[in-house]
């Protein structure tokens, strides 16, 4: 009797491991959404390139949990309502493990409910607006990198630190979530943070706008110490080639927090004494990996394979990856050794701690990453024909997140002039 | 607003409504005479500009004589409107004339999408800028305000040249005056012994070219990204409309309108840049239907 008890038991608890370890599959199907079409294809395609090689990389050093990663690509560029039935079809008969989704602010926040709906580890690998952990309470979503709030934050104290004696600000940004959201939360901090400072213009030129020369014009009649732009891509690049034309660059600063990304096309138009942001700590020359082999070796091979040096789009899949990478051998680490349910991966997030190419990353509680914020002002250097970073300040991604459960826009709303000092900030030169 | 604000109001307006009429004068070129409106316009346009970009790009970097960059344009341009233009008008359009408005917009349309994805092909989809025209003619001072005389003066210069071109061409050469007899009366056009096949595609690649060349100009201005052509599209389709279509010295006119209300948009009310080439166009679509200066009749869209 006894016996047959305890095999019955045994049967038993060997049904629930069962339920919980599943069999080891032969692949490891990730979804990886990204503009590949249209103007922010600048960003879809280096991070879709960077994924194919990091991919590879992963699978030659025997894969995830000795599984090899497979990615599927959806453009971004399709619009949203074609993104979510491919997301969807991914996710059903694909049957992906996760997907990374997406580029897009908008998008990302379409994908967060069809997430949960769906029950898939969903990635947030590069969107920034702050309200999707704010606003909503995710379990399968995870962001792996900052968000606006932090970015442009830290923008607004690098200005301040740098150039404490500002008077007046004008802002040219693209006319669409993006450029309203960061001037909103921008102009907010800088009222706090300097209450004196004027705002003496705001510009929302159409997104995709060909001509500044209008814009320019008055901005050389106002003449503000400093012009704010968090435009990208094609829109930011002929801004700034045709404030340097005539010669606008010489009488303001220009703070352009998403500048990182348009050094190398910009070559010699973005002159020096400009302000640049990174989205992150996200910079080809990252100030503390320049001895890192590993790191300047992928950022050559990066260059000889798609004739630009990494920018930040990259460093923000080089991220997603290492932390669905983490998560996986902690919830193997945590089963004994088992291959984890969808579940248990999701467990094995909360809380992670991981770095793709840059400074560690730690996911919150509410599932937001906390990430450093590194910033510098342009100089000419040997060896690059392109502006590069010199009086680089990291700021530390705890002091600068909004606390968790907090909204941005009343948080910054509680800061005084005396948060310039308190932010821990590492300092870094050019080259040394 | 003072004085100087106006003139420099004005300044930024005419320099912008430059390059807006030689895409839009194209497009209405076009549609005088094929009576079809050509969506793929914007192609041509953007073509134009990613040929000038990239060639200019290496024959300066290969140290070529930078005044180069003039010609370069002329032969950028021509070379789209040619090996570009030719083959959708002879292959594609000349195929669809008989049939309904609503399917020729649809096949222009699917050409627009077809060469935005040859571009991508062709040339990526990092922008590209390659300013050495505008880096040529310098800059020069009005009122404290620094201004590249290659959009203060030379765009303007350009599009004068070419209204007069066009202007003259039509009226005093004999394909000129063929294209216009086709343009009135294509039926007594046939019936006179016109080669209205002949006219309609040396008239759709002169279209085609001078949006090439509007792309080609202004890219030495801006960057030079995918999707530049829809944009285009949309602003010239509304000065054609508010020109009324097929009118040459209106698209000029209108240009002009549109380029003058966004300035002073800019200066005045920024917020409502974007929509003034629109509000322009509802207010003279309102009062004229058939255009500034377009002749009433049945209209065809």
């Amino acid at each position: 009797m006894l016996t047959r008890l305890l095999a019955a038991t045994a049967a038993l608890s060997l049904c629930t491991s069962v339920a919980f370890a599943e069999e080891k599959p032969a692949e490891l199907r990730i979804g990886i959404t990204a503009f590949l079409s249209g103007p922010a294809s600048v960003f879809g395609e280096p991070a879709k390139a960077a994924a194919e090689m990091m991919i590879a990389d992963i699978n030659a050093n025997g894969g995830i949990g000795g599984v090899p990663v497979t990615a599927y690509f959806v453009d971004e560029g399709a619009g949203g309502e074609a993104l979510l039935s491919e997301y969807r079809r991914l996710v059903e008969d694909v049957e992906v493990d996760a997907m990374f989704a997406s580029i897009s602010s908008g998008n990302c926040t379409k994908v967060g409910p069809l997430a949960e709906d769906l029950k898939v580890l969903n990635i947030m690998w590069d969107c920034g607006t702050q309200r999707i952990f704010e606003e909503n309470d995710f379990r399968y979503s995870f962001r792996t990198q900052a968000n606006a709030t932090p970015e442009m934050l830290a923008s607004v104290l690098y200005l301040l630190k740098t150039k404490p004696d500002i008077k007046t600000i004008a802002v040219v940004n693209q006319d669409y979530a993006w450029g309203r959201d960061s001037w909103a939360i921008f102009s907010t901090a800088l009222k706090q943070l300097k209450p004196d400072v004027e705002i003496v213009a705001e510009f929302f030129p159409k997104f995709g706008s060909p001509d500044f020369s209008t814009e320019i014009s008055r901005l050389q009649a106002l003449r503000p110490d400093v012009i704010l732009s968090t435009s990208w891509g094609g829109d930011l690049d002929t801004f700034v080639r045709q404030a340097a034309q005539r010669g606008l660059t010489n009488t303001s600063t220009l703070v352009l927090p998403l500048a990182e990304s348009s050094l190398e096309r910009l070559g010699d138009a973005l002159p020096a004494g400009h302000i640049v942001g990174t989205r992150g700590d996200h910079y080809f020359l990252h100030p503390e990996k320049r001895d890192d082999a590993q790191f300047m070796g992928f950022v050559d091979e990066f260059k000889e394979k798609t004739g630009a040096y990494p920018i930040y789009p990259v460093f923000h899949m080089s991220q997603a990856l290492s932390a669905i990478k983490g998560a996986y051998e902690k919830a193997i680490a945590a089963g004994g050794g088992a291959w984890p349910n969808d579940e248990a991966v999701i467990n094995a997030m909360e809380g992670l701690t991981f770095s793709g190419l840059g400074r560690e990353v730690t996911l919150r509680e509410d599932n937001q990453g906390v990430e450093d914020q590194l910033l510098g002002t342009t100089i000419r250097a040997d060896g690059y024909d392109f502006a590069v970073l010199d009086q680089m300040m990291m700021f530390d991604g705890d002091a600068i997140t909004t606390p968790v459960g907090q909204i941005s826009e009343d948080w910054l709303k509680t800061l005084t002039p005396d948060f310039i000092d308190s932010v821990k900030a590492d300092a870094f030169k050019h080259g040394s | 607003m003072n004085l100087q604000l106006f003139a420099l109001a004005i300044f930024d307006g005419i320099s912008y409504a430059a390059l807006v009429f030689l895409v839009a004068v194209g497009l209405t070129l076009i549609f005088g005479v094929l009576r079809v409106l050509n969506v793929a316009h914007g192609s041509f346009y953007a073509m134009g500009a990613y040929a000038t970009a990239s060639v200019g790009g290496a024959i300066f970097a290969a140290g070529w004589a930078p005044w180069l960059a003039f010609p370069l344009m002329l032969v950028a341009a021509a070379a789209i409107g040619v090996m570009v233009g030719g083959p959708v008008e002879k292959l594609l359009l000349s195929r669809i004339y008989q049939m309904e408005d609503v399917l020729q917009i649809l096949v222009t349309f699917a050409v627009f999408m077809i060469l935005e994805d040859v571009q991508r092909l062709i040339w990526g989809v990092r922008p590209l800028f390659e300013a050495t025209a505008l880096n040529q003619l310098g800059t020069v001072s009005v009122f404290g305000i620094t201004y590249t005389v290659y959009q203060l003066i030379f765009l303007p210069l350009v599009a004068i040249v070419v209204l007069i071109a066009l202007r003259l061409g039509l009226r005093r050469t004999l394909t000129g005056r063929l294209i216009t007899a086709v343009t009135e009366d294509r039926e007594a056009a046939v019936t006179i012994g016109i080669d209205v096949e002949r006219v309609y595609l040396i008239t759709f690649i002169v279209g085609a070219t001078l949006a090439a060349f509007g792309g080609a100009l202004a890219s030495a201005t801006t960057s030079v990204v995918p999707g530049m052509g829809a944009d285009m599209i949309v602003l010239s389709f509304a000065v054609v409309a508010t020109a009324g279509m097929g009118q040459i010295e209106g698209a000029a006119i209108t240009a002009l309108l549109i380029g003058l209300g966004r300035s002073f948009a800019v200066y005045l009310w920024p917020e409502l840049q974007v929509l003034v080439p629109y509000l322009i166009m509802f207010a003279v679509l309102l009062v004229r239907p058939q255009g500034l200066f377009g002749a009433a009749e049945a209209r065809k869209i």
